[in-house]
């Protein structure tokens, strides 16, 4: 079923789960310049469509791994939005008690299995988690969310050899926004990325990032293929970044014009919003109610992130093991 | 009870918590091997022979040979561990740790603190160590203090097929990730071994032997070898404690102190060179928590700070042996007097 | 004259020993030690225990020093009359090198344990000695073993079979129970004595196998010929529920040699072996579920569940009961007030554990107390 035959309410829930990754990043950016956030991070505003397109097709048993830049995949897959800010904020009631933060957002009960500091860490842990389903005979998958710098890890191709060869139900989401870093795909990226999935005989595709719709198909059809047995697939998504690599990178490799030009012509949510209009599959005024309602969502994290206290000191050393001695 | 090697006691080990628990698995290049080839499936049953037979048993679902890609199939039993299963991966020598030690140092030993004690990876790292074997310097090193050093990891160096059997199910059984380290010489050391499955607690050091002279501290296969110094020294009327910490994290330190403040001299025997080594932190604890019992300087008996060499007479050197763990042990007992 | 110098050596307790220290000596060189006398302390990895003088006569030499180790079988003294010349003594112990690797041959053949199919249990069980006495089976307490009896089976073996049993859930014996009651103990036992084609027999029961020796005869009177019990549990209300939930607890060395420590009157009988062994028979899987659950069948908050008096009023069988006086686990003043033609006997200085603390004395009660049994 296409993305374009989803429900009214399914619509709703993708647009408001897009809209509301995106609020929650600008806002991250606007408390990282008050200095109250304590580390750092790295936004995902721009990729919305990504994030959503492929979570919508999975349930709370299917796992994602993610990255250094996972804020998107986090809330796209469940997590608490207010847990999630504390944990920015380095809080106690943070979704990891404040000893993880940014780069560390983790609820393994909603199969989010981790943001990952170390780019090219996820690949294998997906592979794992797609290994659990198939010993266990579940019908699960797992994505491995990573973006055109970690596939030059060799962790991505092992997994990637890995992957096809168990045919294991597992999709590794390369988010392609053109920049590793500080430097640009064209620069370090030899050749194209799904020819990289081709060599090993794996089912790849290129996906228009910035449409929810083709994001949503073809991760449904990747992910129908895992279920199935069939193996694992490489979809390769086209999605801007609209920050540099971390809050506070004066981003100034790249020209104003060309920032400019990119949050003008490549909005997913524009052109969601375009494109439900257009097939009057929603109204106006249920997309503004939907912005409001968000907007007031990322106020209440914020003010309650702010107000939380901080994390016991007693807790430096607990968590460290299951049980040690 | 019967009398095994510390490979069948390994091996017994393995059969006995898969046949136990279905969420088990093996892991790993060549534990069966042959896979895909024209010959024998299960040829080689790992590298060192430990995992035979585990394939028929309990079929490649669960007895996986892997691709030579460590990062790979160590960081998909991690994942595997965090999602439900308890796999034990295997790498031959605990030297191709550098190809894979983002997955074990940065994702296994860190989820269960920066998930804020909500994950849980019941993950077992198996691997070979230790020199003698003229394997030189990539395949013999004494790896364990760089696992010992990081939070979130447990350690252990069986020195008997007793312990082997007994800690390797704990280790199956355990729900934190643990590196788990077999000195290849020692495979073929015998010793009594319960048929049935037993698990051995973590962080509690073995007491071979008892005397009030001096405590010798020694880790992995170095155990037989303080042993057998110890064994000289008494006919010399020098009368050893011998204390096998089992494993280094967590660290039993209580037997440790409670032999040291007795004696009042130590001898720490490890394989690994001496540089934040095992013998370098035993003897910081003694002489941070014992220090007004020594009544003489801690003595370490350590390989030198080089890498293994392969020359016979050079890799024989670079061994702790008896000769020098007892020269190191009447020197602290003579300090003084 | 070579005849009247004799050899004291290192003795062997059980199957595993094969070396032994000497602790310390009770005696000097010239002093003059008679028959029965204890004059030697050896410890080994399992335990320490003071040796009793076989013979008679003056200590000339002594060869292995205190503190120094020696196989089963060496040469540790010299005794002979004060006649005899130093040069013979010299000779005999010049000589004695080549006739000590005799005992390993010994050694070679003796009895090993064996596991006995008894209907749906598999029982460990030592079958030592021969001879015109009734057979007699040995069973250890709560959480013991065959080993219970090391310095008291080859006492009582000198002239009859002797069966040493572990119990199931014990030793090596799997733990194959139901409900770990002491009358399913019994029974196990009763099946055990079946395979083993013993028609009647000497009970010697140890704490809670005193209570299994006492529901025995209660359940299959003709079956039992005697009965010795030391230390028995099921006899009176008090029990130290310290000793037993501490037992089930400890999992490690320290907390276990804590507990171990209440058996005996003097913890210096107790070595880091004895621990490690009780600790690696208590990893078992299986174990402490078993043990949980025969500790709930005997007893609940230091008060014994079990009352096998009536068993002993009505056994109709000789019966001696032998208690430690310091006993810590079971106190000795429940051997007060015990029916009438009941001996009983109570030994000082020792506590849960007589017959390793003064295995002489215990074994003197017990063989005089077997052939008496064996003339009625």
């Amino acid at each position: 079923m296409s993305g374009m035959q989803l429900s009214r309410d399914e619509l709703l829930n993708a647009y408001r789960t897009m809209r509301t990754i995106r609020v929650f990043e600008d806002r991250v950016s606007a408390e990282m310049a008050s200095g109250d956030i304590p580390g750092n991070t790295h936004l995902y505003a721009g990729q919305e469509a990504s994030a959503v397109g492929v979570c919508f097709n999975l349930t709370s048993t299917d796992s994602i791994a993610s990255t250094h830049r996972g804020h998107g995949h986090c809330i796209a897959k469940g997590c608490d939005v207010d847990g999630m800010m504390a944990e920015i904020f380095g809080k106690d009631t943070g979704i990891c008690r404040g000893k993880g933060g940014s780069m560390h957002i983790a609820d393994l009960s909603k199969g989010m299995i981790g943001a990952n500091g170390i780019v090219g860490g996820g690949p294998p842990l997906a592979c794992g988690a797609a290994l659990t389903a198939q010993i266990l005979g579940r019908d699960d998958v797992a994505v491995c969310f990573s973006g055109d710098g970690a596939i030059n890890q060799g962790t991505t191709a092992e997994s990637m050899n890995l992957a096809q060869i168990w045919k294991l139900p597992v999709i590794f989401a390369v988010e392609d926004n053109g920049f590793g870093e500080a430097t640009a795909k064209s620069f370090v990226v030899a050749g194209e990325i799904t020819k990289r999935a081709e060599a090993l005989g794996m089912a790849h595709a290129m996906v228009d990032g910035v449409d929810f719709f083709a994001v949503h198909d073809a991760a449904q059809e990747a992910i129908a293929r895992a279920r199935r047995g069939e193996g694992p697939t490489l979809l390769h998504i086209e999605t801007p970044r609209y920050y540099g690599h971390f809050s506070g990178d004066p981003d100034n490799y790249r020209t104003a014009e060309e920032k400019a030009a990119m949050r003008l012509e490549r909005d997913c949510l524009t052109v969601f919003r375009r494109r439900v209009l257009e097939a009057k599959l929603l109204n106006e005024s249920d997309l503004d109610a939907v912005d409001a309602e968000v907007q007031e969502l990322i106020d209440g994290a914020v003010k309650a992130a702010r107000a939380a206290p901080q994390p016991g000191l007693e807790t430096l050393t607990t968590d460290v093991y299951v049980r040690y001695v | 009870m019967s009398v095994k090697s510390y490979r069948q006691a390994l091996n017994e080990a393995l059969h006995q918590e898969m046949a136990r628990d279905p969420h088990v698995i093996v892991i790993g290049e060549d534990i069966a091997g042959g896979a895909g080839a024209s010959g024998q499936q299960d040829a080689w049953g790992g590298a060192f022979g430990v995992t035979k037979g585990l394939l028929g048993a309990f079929g490649p679902a669960r007895v996986r040979d892997t691709p030579i890609s460590e990062s790979a199939f160590v960081g998909a039993a991690v994942g595997a561990a965090a999602t439900g299963l308890r796999p034990v991966a295997e790498i031959m020598f605990v030297d191709f740790l550098g190809v894979c030690f983002d997955q074990i140092f940065n994702q296994a030993a860190k989820f269960r603190y920066m998930f804020g004690g909500k994950a849980v990876t019941p993950f077992v790292l198996r691997a070979t160590f230790g020199a003698g074997t003229r394997s030189a310097s990539q395949h013999s090193q004494a790896l364990y203090p760089i696992f010992t050093h990081i939070p979130g990891l447990k350690v252990v160096i069986p020195s008997s097929p007793y312990d082997a059997k007994g800690l390797l199910t704990q280790a199956i059984r355990d729900n934190d990730p643990v590196i788990f380290l077999e000195n290849k010489l020692l495979y073929d050391t015998v010793g009594e071994v319960p048929d049935g499955p037993y698990v051995i607690p973590f962080g509690e050091a073995n007491i071979l032997r008892e005397g009030s002279d001096v405590t010798i501290i020694a880790f992995g296969r170095m155990v037989h070898i303080a042993m057998d110094a110890a064994n000289a020294l008494a006919k010399e009327g020098i009368d050893c404690t011998v204390i096998d910490p089992r494993t280094t994290s967590p660290l039993d330190e209580d037997t440790i102190l409670e032999s040291a403040e007795e004696t009042g001299r130590v001898v720490i025997v490890d394989e690994a060179n001496p540089r934040c080594g095992m013998a370098a932190d035993v003897s910081s604890i003694i002489a941070e928590k014992a220090f007004g019992a020594l009544k003489a300087p801690i003595m370490k008996v350590t390989a030198p700070h080089t890498p293994v060499p392969y020359a016979p007479n050079l890799e024989a050197a670079y061994l702790p042996d008896a000769t020098r763990v007892a020269a190191a042990a009447r020197a602290a007992f003579t300090y003084g007097k | 004259m070579a005849d009247t110098i004799q050899p004291i050596t290192m003795p062997k307790w059980g199957m595993t020993m094969t070396e032994g220290r000497l602790a310390s000596w009770l005696v000097q060189e010239g002093q003059q030690i008679s028959q029965g006398q204890e004059f030697v302390e050896v410890e080994t990895e399992k335990i320490t225990n003071v040796v009793e003088s076989l013979v008679s006569g003056n200590i000339r030499k002594i060869i292995v020093p205190e503190g120094a180790t020696a196989p089963v079988g060496a040469l540790l003294a010299v005794v002979a009359e004060p006649t005899v010349p130093d040069s013979e003594i010299e000779q005999f112990i010049n000589s004695y090198a080549d006739r000590a690797g005799k005992s390993d041959d010994e050694t070679e053949g003796q009895a090993a344990p064996r596991v006995v199919a008894a209907g749906p249990h598999s029982l460990n069980i030592l079958s030592i000695g021969d001879g015109d006495g009734q057979p007699a089976i040995l069973v250890h307490g709560f959480g013991g073993d065959i080993g219970t009896w090391l310095f008291t089976q080859d006492a009582l073996a000198q002239n009859r079979k002797v069966h040493i049993v572990d119990l199931p859930a014990h030793g090596g014996s799997a733990p194959s129970l139901e409900k770990g009651s002491v009358e399913e103990l019994a029974a196990a036992l009763l099946m055990a004595m079946d395979a083993l084609s013993v028609e009647k027999a000497h009970l010697v029961g140890h704490s809670m196998g005193g209570a299994v020796a006492l529901s025995l005869a209660q359940s299959a009177p003709g079956r039992v010929a005697s009965l010795a019990l030391i230390a028995p549990a099921g006899i009176g209300p008090e029990i130290s529920s310290e000793y037993i939930e501490g037992f089930l607890n400890a999992d490690r060395r320290k907390p276990m040699k804590d507990v171990l420590a209440r058996l005996f009157a003097s913890s210096e009988a107790m070595s880091a072996g004895m621990v490690e062994n009780v600790l690696r028979f208590k990893r078992l899987d299986g174990v402490p579920e078993a043990l949980g659950a025969i500790a709930a069948n005997i007893a609940e908050q230091g008060k014994q569940k079990i009352d096998l008096k009536p068993a002993l009023e009505g056994a109709g069988v000789p019966a001696l009961v032998i208690w430690g006086e310091q006993d810590a686990v079971i106190p000795s003043s429940q051997a007060t007030g015990l029916p009438a033609g009941v001996q009983v006997e109570i030994i000082s200085n020792a506590g849960h554990m007589p017959m390793m603390e003064a295995s002489s004395t215990v074994n003197r009660l017990l063989s005089s107390h077997l052939a008496s049994a064996d003339a009625k």
